[in-house]
């Protein structure tokens, strides 16, 4: 026997398996897949608003001029459609995040457990208070 | 002339077979009979060489799981009739080797589960004299719904993770873990913590979450990998943070 082989992976008389190898298509086998790599697929969505966000302050910070330039890049077409789809990504991102937090987290209280939309609920409430506060921040006029 | 059923079941035979083929059989279609009653009828009736593992008929041995018509089931508690009058297809199990027929090779998960000490570990037994451990209802709560297991491993064949990474640890033996972990009587969270917390453990899932779905005893597998990386994330700051580290 080679060197190299490890002494396990020798077994007298084993019996000849048959393994099927998983198709590179397997998130097309069934909706609960495909809704699975939609969902981790979002994240690229939630990468892009989070590097504009820090190319956004980077100008902020090289003064009036360097940030005019950001905004006009930002009226391009192609941006704007890129940051509706970026929305949408990260919108659908957040909702399965919160719908999946109950899941992750067990609070008890006097020994029973918490239903589900106690823990979702106050999340989506905290989203829709930040929310509101931003926009009122940038539409006050 | 009484109502027949079609089963397409998967035949493989190590000696003869490159690869498993389906075979159909033609079964009494009755409305009380499941996927299991149709098995048992081509063994006794058609053909006594077709090969599959059951035992209990209610739900409780957990060695009948088998893919029908693509989903992970046990055999016994899917009824024909909820697939009538479409033929019905039986498979062995995803993610497993095929020994033969519908028999999976099960090794894999047997050693998974036992790296997981699923037992009480005690830093001290207690003398038998002193009496047993006693406990709440309300800390038998805390675990109840894992103990619910029967090792049938339906969420290894629902979970596209073991299926691309044959390392990863997989649902059953991680929830059967927790059930140790939140128990009252044991004191070997510590000693779990190094399987649980690396990339075969827990980090591996992507929280699929359809091992959940499938689970026949709703122990909510998934639940439970996700409660144990807030454990061990929590754990980590604490070593990170704290002067005197997790403990």
């Amino acid at each position: 026997m080679k060197s190299h082989v490890p002494a396990h992976s020798y077994t007298p008389y084993h019996p000849k398996w048959y393994r099927k190898r998983v198709s590179t298509y397997w998130w097309l086998e069934s909706w609960a897949f495909t809704k699975f790599i939609l969902r981790e697929l979002t994240s690229l969505g939630v990468a892009y608003v989070v590097a504009l966000t820090i190319l956004q302050i980077h100008m902020l910070s090289h003064g009036p001029e360097a940030y005019a330039g950001f905004e006009d890049l930002m009226k391009n077409p192609f941006i704007i459609a890129l940051n509706v789809i970026s929305f949408l990504l990260v919108v659908y991102h957040t909702i399965t995040w919160f719908n999946l937090a109950p899941r992750a987290m067990t609070v008890r209280v006097a020994g029973k457990r918490v239903p589900g939309f106690l823990i979702s609920g106050p999340n989506f409430v905290a989203w829709l208070v930040v929310s509101a506060i931003v926009a009122w921040f940038l539409l006050r006029g | 002339m009484a109502e027949t059923i079609k089963l397409e079941v998967a035949r493989y035979s190590p000696e003869r077979d490159a690869a498993p083929r389906l075979e159909t059989f033609e079964v009494p279609y009755r409305k009380d009979w499941v996927v299991l009653d149709a098995l048992n009828y081509i063994k006794d009736k058609a053909d006594g060489s077709l090969t599959y593992r059951w035992s209990c008929r209610m739900g409780i041995c957990g060695s009948c799981g088998m893919m029908v018509n693509g989903e992970p089931k046990l055999t016994c508690a899917t009824f024909l009739a909820d697939y009538a009058p479409a033929p019905v297809r039986v498979e062995p199990l995803r993610n497993f080797p095929v020994i033969r027929d519908l028999v999976i090779a099960m090794t894999d998960f047997m050693q998974k589960l036992q790296r997981m000490k699923p037992w009480l570990i005690r830093k001290e037994e207690k003398p038998v004299s002193e009496g047993e451990y006693l406990q709440t209802p309300e800390q038998l709560d805390l675990y109840k719904q894992y103990s619910m297991c029967i090792n049938c491993m339906l969420c290894y064949a629902a979970c596209p993770v073991y299926g691309l990474d044959p390392f990863f640890s997989g649902p059953a033996a991680i929830a059967l873990a927790q059930r140790y972990n939140l128990d009252s009587r044991d004191q070997g969270a510590k000693e779990r913590f190094t399987t649980l917390s690396q990339h075969e453990g827990i980090w591996g899932c992507t929280f699929v979450g359809e091992c959940t779905e499938v689970c026949p005893k709703h122990v909510d597998p998934a639940g439970a990998i996700q409660q144990y990386k807030l454990t061990a994330a929590t754990q980590w700051f604490k070593s990170m943070l704290l002067p005197w580290g997790g403990k």
